[in-house]
């Protein structure tokens, strides 16, 4: 069954607290048990506690697909962008590092490249992820719009992003300020961007 | 028509011709070709075309034609070679004999696997070999009783018809078979039980070629069954049910989950372009300095890239290409990307006190953080 298309996935990584709440559930998922698919880095450790989660944006032409030898990677009618095929995947490690935003895992004793593919086993009966459901900050949120809407009246969702000359589109959504231009959310021009202080508990986990 | 499909059509034309020759040089002029098996030879010489057809369109493709040719040629590197054969025995027989990366993924996977793997050899080392003519039974003039095996019109070794050995031979579709049922059971029951499996199967590509392998198996014990026990009851209808179910099979091979069979092996060149890369110059990410893979993959994925139509060359002096950059130094741009969006309005201040540190992990703990050891290496775990 193709997930609903009336739910979403928004993400708001300056939420993080890096609880590793989503990197534990994520284990729990039955397409991939015992191994978790978030990505959940320190951006600069001697500056900032900040942390990032990453999951799959299941981008509209994933270059992870394209760049598969063994035609492995599949994106199902719903968008989503299924992990690598079994029976086919070869290990190479070509999607691992053509990802635009760093997602798929190589497990290397199984020869076996795998990503997050927005926990199908659940969302594709209603349910949420399971990062989304135990994310207790939110930076990780399943729903529809206009709930995202009324919980985040400042923010609006992006998924349009540039990395170099190449434009990106996304089914998960960044939430960026609402008065954000329609332009792609230049990437790449953080390159070497400081790492951004941020007052976490007073602007924005009270924001609701 | 497009230059590919010639070009494939043309493979699958001089690959399916080569094979009818052998088939009419191993059976000594048809001589020893058992006509009745007719419909067999021409339901595999179309396999043949389907799969010649679909290899050679499936290595056009851009990454796929980049791998094939750099997996040869990294195989064949001065310097590598003696290792490369070395490893070439210790891969064939950990990944294609033993299957150790299923066994990994867990021990049930690797049990059904391997069943119907070795199943399926069985079955073909047998049957191919027969139908093409290329294998006959004579009994010895002196001692009829005594049969002698000629393989390609070449005379081999000779056993006593029913002896224990001649039982086993004469029965080795029915082993074949039981490994083959055994096998399909089990993956049945993980299709039927398992959530994650339940979630992403699909009839056509996971239940169809499940269903013609229990087909096919249930169909050939059922003619053994037939006239060893029930005097050749519905023999001659069994006959044609079971050469239905193998036809079908064979057409099949090409379009669906069997052609792993084909593509699978290409995860050997794979295991030679790693172990090369390891040995030579790594890359380093042009923003936090660390080695990543290769300096060889990243070169390479640049092309791809390029071939397919991407444009992720950068202006941003010293970057030039966005695989210039490591995986985790990808994700921390993406929340350095947001927090800019987000700046004077949740906190601003620059923290750029210290120089920048590199990614980490937050757990770097094996499954929870990287996956293995490749991980460690690409996201400096």
């Amino acid at each position: 069954m193709p997930v609903p298309q009336r739910m979403e996935f928004f993400i708001d990584l300056g939420r993080c607290i890096g609880c590793q709440a989503c990197v534990q559930a994520c284990t729990e998922c039955d397409t991939h048990k015992g191994q978790s698919m978030i990505q959940l880095d320190y951006l600069d450790r001697a500056n900032s506690t900040q942390t990032v989660p990453v999951i799959c944006m299941h981008c509209d032409s994933p270059t992870c697909a394209e760049v598969c030898p063994a035609d492995a990677i599949k994106k199902t009618e719903d968008g989503v962008v299924q992990t690598a095929r079994k029976p086919r995947c070869i290990a190479c490690n070509n999607c691992v590092l053509a990802c635009p935003f760093g997602v798929p895992k190589m497990n290397t004793p199984m020869n076996l490249m795998m990503k997050c593919d927005m926990c199908y086993d659940r969302t594709s009966v209603g349910l949420k992820p399971m990062c989304a459901s135990v994310c207790p900050s939110q930076a990780l949120f399943f729903g529809t719009r206009e709930e995202i809407e009324r919980l985040r009246p400042r923010s609006k969702p992006v998924n349009r992003f540039q990395f170099g000359g190449q434009i990106i589109t996304t089914k998960v959504k960044m939430l960026a300020p609402k008065d954000t231009p329609a332009d792609a959310v230049d990437i790449t021009a953080a390159m070497y961007q400081p790492t951004i202080g941020q007052n976490i508990l007073e602007e924005m986990l009270l924001e609701i | 028509m497009r230059r590919e499909v010639v070009k494939a059509a043309a493979w699958g034309v001089v690959v399916t011709l080569l094979l009818a020759s052998l088939i009419v040089l191993g059976s000594r002029n048809l001589s020893h070709f058992d006509a009745a098996l007719v419909a067999y030879t021409f339901a595999v010489l179309f396999a043949t075309f389907g799969l010649t057809y679909r290899y050679a369109m499936w290595l056009q493709r851009p990454p796929t034609a980049l791998y094939w040719k750099r997996g040869w040629q990294v195989f064949f590197k001065r310097g590598y070679r003696a290792r490369n054969i070395g490893n070439w025995f210790k891969h064939i027989f950990n990944d294609i004999v033993l299957n150790r990366f299923i066994w990994s993924r867990d021990r049930l996977r690797g049990l059904t696997h391997w069943l119907i793997m070795w199943g399926c050899i069985l079955a073909v080392a047998i049957t191919f070999p027969l139908v093409f003519g290329w294998l006959h039974f004579e009994s010895l003039p002196e001692r009829p009783e005594w049969y002698r095996v000629f393989f390609f019109g070449f005379p081999t070794f000779s056993f006593p018809s029913g002896s224990i050995f001649g039982f086993v031979i004469f029965h080795g579709l029915v082993w074949a078979s039981f490994l083959v049922i055994a096998g399909v059971m089990l993956a049945m029951r993980r299709r039927m039980r398992e959530e994650g499996a339940v979630a992403l199967q699909l009839f056509a590509e996971d239940f169809l070629p499940l269903i013609l392998l229990f087909s096919v198996s249930l169909t050939g014990l059922m003619l053994t069954a037939s006239y060893t026990w029930m005097k050749g009851y519905a023999y001659d209808f069994l006959a044609i049910v079971h050469a239905i179910t193998v036809i079908f099979t064979f057409l099949w091979l090409p379009f669906g989950k069997f052609f792993h069979i084909f593509q699978r092996p290409a995860q050997l060149g794979v295991r030679f372009y790693k172990d090369v890369g390891q040995h030579e110059e790594a890359a380093i990410c042009r923003r936090c300095q660390q080695p990543f893979t290769s300096r060889m993959h990243v070169e390479d994925l640049i092309r791809v890239e390029a071939e397919l139509g991407y444009r992720y060359e950068i202006n941003a002096p010293g970057v030039e290409h966005y695989q210039w950059i490591c995986p985790p130094c990808r994700r921390v741009l993406f929340a350095l990307a947001q927090g800019k969006l987000w700046q004077g309005r949740r906190g601003g201040v620059d923290l750029g006190v210290a120089p920048p540190s590199p990614p980490a992990y937050v757990n770097p703990a094996i499954g929870e953080g990287p996956l293995g050891q490749e991980d460690k290496n690409n996201f400096h775990a």
